[in-house]
């Protein structure tokens, strides 16, 4: 064996939460070496999720990813972040798949390895020359989930630590029915008493059934909690939860008096192929200039993005497989190119933070 | 009349972190001026109860960073980061004399830290605070590996870091209390060292043999890194404090089969019969028992068992045929071991024979004996087992705690950068990648 040791590749901060950021580093490589820094992700469905970026190290033998230009892989240029959004499933693997963790009380575990030479696959056949494990949290310490069966509502709340009173979310996701906790999860982390709502069964999309009342009791779970806030409790919507929720804000009698009465913001992108939401936001900004509310409104728009906005760092998907009510099986087409759905991700979650932030 | 203070921000970050690695605590949405108290509690794996706490003023903009605001008096004062863990300490009522050692490297340590309103000193579990937080901190890094070693009658365990390697080696010894000690090692491997804590005072062949190990237990331990194919051979080093020290300089001067790299030997001393094993060496120390003493709370001070320092070779590690890097650490107010005054002895003999560009010797006034990885809580005395008269006494270990807390951190980022330094290849002694200690 040589006397050479191997270098030393390091992930600052190893635990995360997963949208905080990190730094990745290599040292100790001879210098002006070409490399490949590749990431590998084994998801809850033990599907394979890897990205990887084409790095030249310095006179110093260094590679840093927040500071460094990649030339090649799944993403290019300067991305501190890139070995996580960029993520794609392994070559061979079945068509149509999503990354979405389902257990959050775990961390995902990702694996970031250093490899000789500017390798564009087979990197689970060769060794690499190091690497390091790293772990991105939903949940932060301290923070408190608690299964919700209450007057019919089907949910699951997260409670920040401390004694509170906290600033209440009614978090509703979309179509695809079930439980979707990763959300709720992450703003329970950033101080938000937040309740994730499980409106459908997965697969089911009864239309008819869905009462309004369901959601006004499941609102008041959240306001009536001895440790939040009852008049700083939010909605957060995506896709169909979003439409739901601007039909709340509007409609409902228990949820805010009126017309919308409250500050709304709408994230939209321009590729988004599963719903008209740009046509649909131009709609509501007119009919609010009408109404003379329309100071309540922001609305962050991104082109290029897919419909599917999701936490950041979230590994973008074009098209994923989704199960319709006749149980048919269908590809949705959900738009957007990967840099910029990857870089709208990342810039409407602050935004978003800093709007309930603001209004809670 | 004042209002009620309330929606008060609290924030850790990181949340989850490493031992060694500092935070920012940052309070937010109080009131320009408000007196408010920052509170540290863990509960630690044997169920004792530990709390700090410090008094900070809100900025004009309702603001307090323990990064930059000074603390005006609690368990620490001035501008002190991670003063909340370091001056952490038993509650009022618990048992005396305990020292925090964390033996289960595999679970983080838990700690909540609160705000409450005012400058208070007492009293916090019995009131709501206004916010709270909690912060794992953790010794064993993501993907590092814990492997029990018993092969070779051994008592160890290795902790290995992520990826196929290879790595350079430490021998891990502690003191005279005996037992396995591991969050060193475990903190070791985080930073790149494949790490094997060894027991050499209560190993299983001695609890049930009644014997103490010979020299060959040490050379064993060092073999099973040699052979270890994810380990270079020939980067292994050793690192050793009080008692642990005389074996470290033992081995690196006399030993046939070690071949060290480096060493560091922390709060200890050269002086020893040089031909002792164990067993020998202390009944050297206890020869001198005459010279124990004892300060006004009963405190056992063993400083003067080695004194004075000895002429006579054969009582001392010759240190002038050391021929490899030495980081010799003490504490200057140490009342344990004449750490200083065996320190000031061994540059004088690297002096003279000629060899003293190897030495680097860290000396802090008013540090104490224990020398422990950074913000690990300060304990001026503690109980202590004497391994020999099997008697339970409280040994005085010196040092005033920021002084001391200030030592461990700067101790601690100066081996680590030495441990690179000569066990990782090249001239990347850049310590960039440690700006986050």
């Amino acid at each position: 064996m040589s006397d050479t040791v191997a270098p030393m590749l390091s992930v600052f901060p190893s635990r995360a939460l997963v949208d905080e950021n990190f730094k990745v580093v290599v040292e100790n490589l001879p210098p002006g070496s070409p490399v490949t820094l590749h990431s590998l992700h084994q998801c809850e469905d033990k599907h394979y999720w890897e990205a990887y970026g084409h790095y030249i190290s310095n006179h110093r033998g260094t590679v840093s990813v927040t500071d460094d230009l990649s030339f090649g892989g799944t993403y290019t240029g300067k991305e501190a972040m890139g070995l996580l959004w960029s993520m794609r499933p392994v070559p061979g693997s079945r068509e149509g798949l999503r990354l979405r963790k389902r257990n959050v009380c775990s961390p995902l575990l990702v694996n970031i390895s250093v490899y000789r030479g500017h390798v564009v696959e087979g990197f689970r056949e060769q060794a690499p020359l190091a690497s390091s494990l790293t772990e991105r949290w939903y949940m932060a310490p301290g923070l408190q989930r608690i299964e919700i069966r209450e007057k019919g509502v089907r949910g699951t709340l997260f409670l920040p630590p401390g004694p509170g009173p906290f600033p209440g979310l009614l978090d509703v996701w979309g179509g695809g029915g079930g439980l979707v906790e990763y959300r709720s999860a992450l703003l329970g982390s950033h101080g938000y008493a937040s309740l994730a709502l499980e409106y459908f069964a997965p697969g089911e999309l009864k239309s008819s059934d869905l009462e309004f009342n369901y959601f006004e009791t499941a609102f008041n779970i959240v306001k009536d909690h001895p440790q939040v806030m009852p008049d700083k409790v939010g909605i957060f919507g995506l896709s169909l939860g979003a439409s739901l929720t601007l039909l709340l804000a509007a409609e409902s009698s228990i949820i805010k008096v009126g017309r919308i009465n409250c500050p709304v913001m709408v994230v939209n992108s321009h590729d988004d192929q599963n719903m008209a939401t740009v046509e649909s936001s131009e709609d509501m900004a007119q009919m609010m200039r009408a109404a003379g509310n329309l100071h309540l409104l922001t609305r962050l728009y991104y082109p290029d993005a897919g419909h599917l906005i999701e936490p950041p760092y979230t590994p973008h998907f074009r098209a994923t497989k989704f199960v319709k009510d006749t149980k048919e099986k269908v590809i949705l087409l959900w738009g957007g190119q990967t840099k910029p759905h990857s870089d709208a991700q990342e810039d409407s979650w602050k935004k978003i933070l800093a709007f309930l932030e603001q209004n809670l | 009349m004042d209002r009620k203070q309330c929606c008060v921000k609290l924030s850790v970050q990181p949340s989850r972190g490493l031992m060694d690695e500092k935070f920012i605590i940052l309070v937010q949405n109080v009131f320009p001026g408000f007196q408010l108290t920052l509170h540290a509690l863990y509960k630690c794996d044997d169920g004792h109860s530990w709390e700090a706490f410090a008094h900070y003023t809100a900025s004009a903009i309702g603001t307090v960073n323990v990064s930059e605001d000074p603390s005006l008096g609690g368990t620490y004062s001035g501008v002190e980061p991670m003063g909340l863990l370091w001056s952490l300490r038993p509650v009022p009522g618990s048992k005396p004399w305990l020292r925090m050692r964390k033996m289960n490297v595999q679970t983080p340590m838990v700690v909540t830290i609160s705000v409450y309103p005012g400058h208070q000193t007492e009293g916090f579990l019995d009131q709501v605070s206004l916010a709270g937080v909690v912060v794992e901190r953790w010794y064993m890094a993501p993907g590092v590996r814990r492997i029990p070693i018993t092969e070779a009658g051994l008592t160890a365990t290795l902790f290995l870091p992520p990826g196929p390697g290879p790595f350079p080696g430490l021998l891990d010894l502690w003191g005279g209390g005996g037992k396995l000690v591991e969050y060193r090692s475990a903190l070791l491997a985080s930073h790149g060292f494949a790490s094997l804590a060894l027991d050499y005072l209560t190993p299983k062949v001695t609890i049930e043999t009644g014997k103490m190990v010979d020299n060959q237990y040490f050379e064993r331990a060092y073999k099973v890194l040699e052979q270890h194919p994810q380990i270079l051979s020939s980067r292994i080093a050793m690192i050793g404090l009080s008692f642990g020290t005389c074996i470290t300089f033992k081995m690196a001067v006399y030993s046939q089969v070690a071949k060290l790299r480096c060493i560091v030997c922390i709060s200890g001393s050269h002086v020893q019969p040089i031909d002792g094993s164990v067993e020998q060496i202390m009944s050297f120390f206890n020869k001198n028992a005459e010279k124990t003493r004892f300060n006004n709370e009963n405190q056992v001070i063993w400083h003067d068992l080695l004194l004075p320092i000895p002429t006579d070779p054969s009582l001392k590690v010759d240190v002038g045929q050391l021929q490899c890097p030495l980081l010799l650490v003490v504490g200057e107010d140490d009342q344990n071991w004449p750490a200083h005054e065996s320190a000031m002895d061994i540059k004088e003999m690297m002096e003279r024979a000629g060899n003293s560009h190897l030495l680097t010797l860290l000396s802090y006034p008013n540090a104490g004996h224990l020398i422990e990885p950074p913000f690990t809580p300060f304990a001026k005395a503690s109980a202590f087992r004497d391994i020999s008269s099997r008697q339970m006494l409280v040994a005085l270990w010196g040092g005033e705690t920021a002084a001391h807390s200030r030592a461990q951190e700067d101790a601690w980022r100066k081996t680590l950068v030495f441990l690179r330094a000569n066990l990782y290849a090249g001239a990347n002694t850049d310590a960039t990648s440690f700006s986050n200690l």
